[in-house]
């Protein structure tokens, strides 16, 4: 089948979405934007790829009669199953590599001491991790990198002193593997992943309930599907480096304004806060940019300042919203600058105001900031859609739907939980197109 | 007992000043002009326009300084960088959202490059208003920048004029720089009282007072003043071991309330300052005989404030102006707050600093907006500054 | 999958120029070597600005005209601006000030070494030409109180109503008469002689002439030049130290001619890539450039098949491609209809309907603001003139921020971003509208 590929190059994360024929999502990706953005594009196509035979897979036993609530248990099971193999395999790859950098002056003498240490983590990691892929069982962050790194630390630590031997040596070692796994493409094929993780699956629970479907032979039909990747299209944060071939990049802003207009066809004012920048973004009726403005130099009205504040706080940056829900009295926060910020801070708390007064305050000075952008990109006529990590932040949302009806009166205001692909939808709906207009439009 | 002549207690009045500080939609101003339909309101921005040839209009000159720390700006900000101080925001922010909607006409003056866009934006966004850009000679000389002004005066005079209606005439020219003469010998008294006894004239009190010359009809602020100086004449008022400072660089962005008091809070008595310039930048009377125009072209050539905005063009005279300040306050420091992104006085500061070095005049700097929050920083400064007066006066 | 790539830095290629820009680099060469070679041939130094730039006069008075913008922009040109700035606010100057008054202070604090090397000269006078902006007199304050040399206010009033008065152009030419021209006199020890000025002003406009010809070369399709980036190369004479003198009447009929070859060919803008690729987008841009990363700035522009067909910056020495020459027949009356005429001393209104009229004129497809921090002349309240404009023409307008000479304030990939997605805004516009028709 054709499928379409969008990819969104952020500055933490990279995102991709598989849209089909018919502009239906059918697979998400993201992973952390590495230092090698190529492989993170290809990290986050694959991740999408990977979701698209999930969707597939739903699909098909959908419709072979398979009830949902047995469904999801199911490809429940199936993914976990997936992640693990998945997961074990890289963790191969880091073993390896790790051992391989056992060598040189540093290690004199303590070497093959170092080695075993080596194997025993591994022998360790390896061991627990099918609780780490256990049902229920929660994952902080489902990147190779977060979670092999903070295990892997846990165990060293254990080992090292085990072992009686430096724990920065093993910590070194880590370091210095990790980025050459990372960057390296994933191998091996995925189909026969799927099928091992079918036959755990099945081992586990050979009674899987999937209503009359014979499961292995729809799994093993759908495998057999080709996801043709169609068209490409890539876009990302103003990067000299976009790893994609020119025609294949589109603007960031455009994607971002088509993506909202896919979710919701009427908007036609975009406003996303990132960490990095906030967007006003006007559309015409058919997700066309008309006018869009970005903040300046300033970083007072984007995410980034939020983690300042936290900082300041000695918070996480997550719990700043919560807190700020509490207040009933929101301070006049005055600086805009977000280094005076920290200095109006300090001076509020010592005058005895209440944090979450003061965190209130400091969400709606945010959303000043970023409403003076979307005023200066032409205000607020019609349906209005918030993006981007801030729009998950309900204290945010709450003066965000204060100010705008305040100065713009009743507007209908959109917010998606999955924001954070808005401009990979967009990107996709661009691949396709490109693709209609010159079906011949494979060769790059 | 803190009363006046006619009894007004000093809380009064300062409470007074304060509810006029307050009121970002002008409601004093609005209701003047409400009691009469043939009234009209001139507003303008700092730092000086001949308010006598409004007054003598019959109408009302409004000073705008900008919306403080209690206006929330959005629509202003949308119109300015980052890098562009606070007073232009606020002020399209007033007009955006309908606060002077009841001005009539509106006066940039000469100060910056800033308010001199801001006159043109205003004619794109306010074509109901009259608008003008009110440009002053940077030559002094009679025969050369003296005979521009005042034929911009002249203008001006027609402008109004025609705004009413009815020619304006030299005699009620004459009559309104009479009334705005007594105005300033007020403010020269005010300040020459708060330079001798500042304990008995708080910086933030005598602030607000004159400010409230910006909103009122002038004999009535007038009025006010004396009232004022009465009521503080006759009270006993705590004393403090503060040392005196005169304060510079706060001649357009108003500084927040709250950074003049921080400034006395932290030991420092304000005895001189260039806040609101324009009820005192002439520093002479002006001759109620002869030509009008000629006569305010005259006194704003030879006998006006020296500020940024202002050329001088001895080398010798450059910053001199702050050292007789000093002097003439008996003053025994200098506190420069300039705004954040004013090119006119940050440019200004590091001249007059060297010419306060080599007069051994000890001085701080820091910049502020007029919406700034954080005093911590200032009192720390100002306390530190004041201290260290003390050390030097006691060594 | 061959779609993900790894791009390859290619080599770094020379700057391809052409035959005028030779020769414009040689006139600026042998001034800077005049400037310092003024010790040994005791020849007096002017400095002054580029708005209300009086160099006919100046002439008058065999003195060599040195203005601290243009080292400025050398300054950024050359990669110093960036070093010079630090040093001035290391010695006490905010900020938050603008950055050609910093890189000038800086460069005098390290030693005042001039574009060729050799030390700048001190000036004799400093000619306080106060025009299109506030900032130039603490400039020259600063500097008199650095050199303590005689210093000339000449105040240009400000076209706040959008027009020229006649009290306006007396207030002028009093000046002129009364302070300017003793001054000058005196400083000089050459007596004035208005015929020498009438002759000056006569070869001024036939240089003037022939730059209104090279800019309105950009009505053509494609365009023969750009306006913005080449542009600056085109107005560096005649906003600088050769208005007035047989050289620039040479550079810019030379200029000419080449312009008019290229239009027969066909040709597109010279870049320092070569020429210029299929001309796709046709843009009229307001505020100055940035000169710290100039090139690169420009190669986000041709590398896209991005032209600007006008500029208002090419206006700020001068607008001339609204009529106004130098008229030998009313010499003092003509240098303050200069002065008073230079873009920044213009009203808002003024620049709105000049911009507008350029997106009409040269038929482009929009609008692009470079807000530069330092310079709140052309800056402060440029987004209501993009508003305005855009209401106007129905053509989309976009706003990057940089600086002139302070390299902090230059982010590449920031304004990369906002650029293509510019042209790819503009794209799609006309691809819809092509859609609709």
């Amino acid at each position: 089948m054709k499928t379409y590929v969008g990819i969104d190059l952020g500055s933490t994360t990279t995102k991709a979405i598989l849209i089909d024929e018919d502009r239906a999502v059918i697979g998400r990706g993201i992973t952390n934007s590495r230092s090698n953005y190529s492989t993170a594009a290809r990290v986050a196509s694959e991740e999408a790829r990977i979701d698209a035979r999930f969707t597939l897979f739903r699909r098909a036993l959908n419709a072979g009669g398979g009830k949902s609530g047995e469904l999801d248990e199911f490809l429940g099971a199936l993914e976990r199953s997936f992640r693990l193999l998945q997961f074990l395999e890289q963790l191969g790859d880091l073993e390896e590599t790790c051992r391989g950098q056992v060598k040189g002056e540093r290690f004199a003498k303590v070497e093959d001491a170092v080695r075993e240490a080596i194997v025993e983590i591994f022998k360790r990691l390896r061991e627990e991790a099918p609780s780490l892929y256990a049902p229920g069982a929660k994952r902080k962050s489902d990147f190779f990198r977060d979670i092999a790194g903070s295990r892997y630390h846990a165990q060293a630590e254990d080992v090292a002193r085990a072992a009686a031997i430096p724990y920065e040596l093993l910590l070194n070692v880590y370091d210095k593997s990790i980025i050459e796994v990372e960057n390296r493409p994933p191998s091996g094929g995925l189909s026969d992943k799927f099928r091992q993780a079918l036959a755990r699956v099945l081992a586990a629970d050979s009674a899987v309930k999937t209503g009359s479907t014979d499961v292995p032979k729809t799994i093993e039909k759908t495998l057999d599907i080709d996801l043709e990747e169609t068209y490409l299209v890539g876009t990302g944060y103003g990067r000299v480096t976009l790893p994609f071939s020119k025609e294949h990049i589109r603007s960031e802003i455009l994607c971002h304004g088509l993506g909202a207009h896919m979710m919701y066809p009427n908007t036609r004012t975009v406003l996303d806060i990132g960490g990095q920048d906030t967007k006003g973004i006007q559309i015409d009726a058919n997700g066309i940019v008309e006018n869009f403005q970005m903040n300046d130099r300033c970083a007072a009205g984007c995410g980034r300042y939020l983690g300042y504040i936290a900082d300041e706080m000695n918070m996480g940056l997550h719990e700043l919203g919560p807190l700020a829900m509490k207040s009933n009295r929101p301070a006049r926060i005055n600086s805009t600058c977000t280094v005076f910020a920290g200095a109006e801070l300090r001076d509020r708390l010592s005058l005895g105001e209440k944090r979450e007064d003061i965190l209130a305050g400091l969400h709606r000075s945010i959303i000043l900031r970023a409403i003076s952008i979307i005023s200066r990109s032409g205000g607020v006529t019609s349906e209005f859609t918030f993006t981007g990590g801030v729009a998950k932040n309900e204290a945010a949302v709450r003066e965000l739907k204060k100010v705008i009806k305040e100065n713009y009166g009743d507007v209908t205001i959109n917010i998606d939980p999955e924001s954070i692909y808005t401009g990979a939808l967009g990107a996709a709906e661009f691949a396709r197109r490109a693709h209609l207009e010159q079906p011949e439009g494979r060769a790059a | 007992m803190a009363t006046s002549l006619n009894g007004s207690k000093t809380s009064d009045i300062v409470a007074r000043a304060q509810a006029l500080f307050d009121d970002l939609s002008f409601t004093s101003a609005r209701q003047w002009k409400a009691a009469d339909p043939s009234r009209k309101v001139v507003g303008y921005l700092p730092i000086y326009v001949p308010r006598e040839i409004i007054h003598a209009a019959g109408f009302l000159p409004l000073g705008i300084v900008g919306g403080g720390d209690q206006l929330e700006v959005i629509h202003g900000d949308a119109y300015y960088q980052s890098y562009i101080c606070r007073i232009p925001r606020s002020t399209i922010e007033l007009g955006v959202s309908g606060r002077i909607d009841f001005v009539d006409g509106m006066l940039f003056p000469s100060i910056c490059d800033v308010i001199r866009n801001l006159s043109g934006m205003w004619k794109m966004m306010f074509p109901n208003v009259y608008v003008r850009y009110f440009d002053v000679p940077q030559n002094y000389r009679d025969d050369i920048g003296g005979s521009y002004y005042v034929n911009e005066l002249a203008e001006l005079m027609h402008d109004l004029g025609k705004l009413r209606g009815k020619p304006i005439t030299d005699d009620e020219l004459r009559n309104s720089i009479a009334i705005y003469n007594e105005n300033r010998r007020l403010v020269r008294e005010l300040y020459e009282f708060r330079a001798e006894r500042p304990w008995q004239a708080p910086a933030a009190e005598a602030y607000l007072v004159l400010r409230a010359g910006l909103v009122l009809q002038v004999e009535e602020h007038s009025a006010m003043i004396r009232d004022y100086l009465a009521a503080v004449r006759n009270e006993e008022r705590p004393r403090r071991d503060n040392c005196r400072v005169v304060l510079t660089g706060v001649f357009c962005e108003q500084p927040p309330l709250n950074l003049i008091k921080s400034i006395e809070l932290a030991g420092c008595y304000v005895v001189d300052d260039d806040l609101l310039l324009v009820t005192r930048w002439l520093t002479a009377d002006v001759p109620t005989e002869g030509k009008p125009l000629e006569n305010l072209a005259r006194t704003f050539l030879h006998q006006s404030e020296s500020t940024a905005a202002k050329y001088e063009p001895d080398l010798k005279e450059k910053g001199q102006h702050l050292v007789r300040a000093v002097r003439r306050s008996r003053a025994e420091g200098v506190i420069f707050a300039c705004p954040s992104f004013c090119d006119p006085a940050l440019l200004e500061r590091p001249m007059l600093q060297h010419v306060l070095k080599d007069a051994e005049i000890p001085y701080i700097a820091f910049k502020y907006a007029e919406n700034s929050g954080q005093m911590q920083p200032i009192r720390e400064q100002a306390g530190t500054f004041a201290d260290s007066i003390k050390l030097w006066s006691g060594a | 999958m061959t779609i993900i790539v790894t791009p390859k830095a290619g080599p770094a290629k020379d700057i391809e120029k052409d035959a005028s820009m030779v020769k414009q680099k040689e006139m600026m060469a042998a001034h800077y070597d005049r400037l310092t070679n003024v010790p040994q041939t005791g020849e007096k130094v002017c400095a002054t600005f580029v708005p209300g730039n009086l160099n006919e006069l100046i002439m008058c008075f065999d003195l060599v005209n040195n203005l601290p913008e243009v080292n400025a922009i050398q300054s950024g040109l050359r990669r110093q601006s960036g070093a010079y700035v630090l040093e001035a606010e290391k010695i006490g100057h905010s900020e938050d000030v603008c950055t050609y008054v910093k890189s000038d202070i800086g460069m005098m604090a390290k030693g005042n070494i001039g574009p060729n090397g050799k030390k700048m000269p001190d000036p004799d006078v400093l000619l306080l030409s106060y025009t299109g902006c506030f900032t130039f007199m603490k400039w020259f304050e600063l500097l008199r109180e650095q050199y303590k040399c005689e210093t000339i206010m000449l105040h240009t009033p400000y076209m706040g109503d959008g027009k020229i008065t006649k009290n306006m152009t007396d207030y002028m030419v009093k000046q002129l008469k009364e302070e300017v021209i003793p001054k000058l006199e005196r400083v000089s020890g050459v007596k004035f002689d208005i015929d020498r000025l009438r002759e000056n002003l006569k070869k001024s406009a036939r240089a003037e002439d022939d730059l209104v010809r090279v800019l309105q070369s950009a009505k053509h399709k494609p365009s023969p030049i750009d306006a913005y980036f080449g542009g600056i190369y085109y107005i560096g004479p005649i906003f600088g130290a050769f208005r007035g003198t047989d050289d620039a009447i040479d550079y810019y009929s030379f200029l000419r001619a080449e312009v008019e070859e290229r239009i027969a060919a066909g040709k597109g803008p010279v870049t320092p890539d070569g020429d210029m690729g299929k001309e796709k987008y046709r843009l009229v841009v307001e505020g100055p450039p940035n000169y710290t990363n100039f090139r690169q700035f420009w190669k986000m522009f041709y590398d896209e098949g991005a032209v600007v067909v006008a500029s208002t910056y090419s206006k700020v020495g001068g607008v001339y491609d609204l009529g106004f020459r130098h008229d030998p027949d009313k010499p003092l009356e003509t240098l303050a209809e200069y002065c008073l005429g230079v873009y920044t001393n213009r009203s808002l209104p003024m620049r709105i309907d000049m911009i507008a009229n350029y997106l009409n004129e040269y038929e482009a497809d929009g609008l692009l603001i470079n807000s530069i921090k330092s310079c709140n002349s052309f800056s402060a309240g440029q987004l209501l003139i993009m508003r305005e404009v855009e209401k106007r023409t129905g053509k989309p307008a976009a706003f990057i921020e940089s600086d002139l000479v302070d390299p902090r304030y230059f982010s590449a990939a920031n304004i990369k971003n906002r650029l293509e997605s510019y042209f790819q805004m503009i794209e799609q516009k006309r691809a819809g509208g092509r859609a609709a028709a």
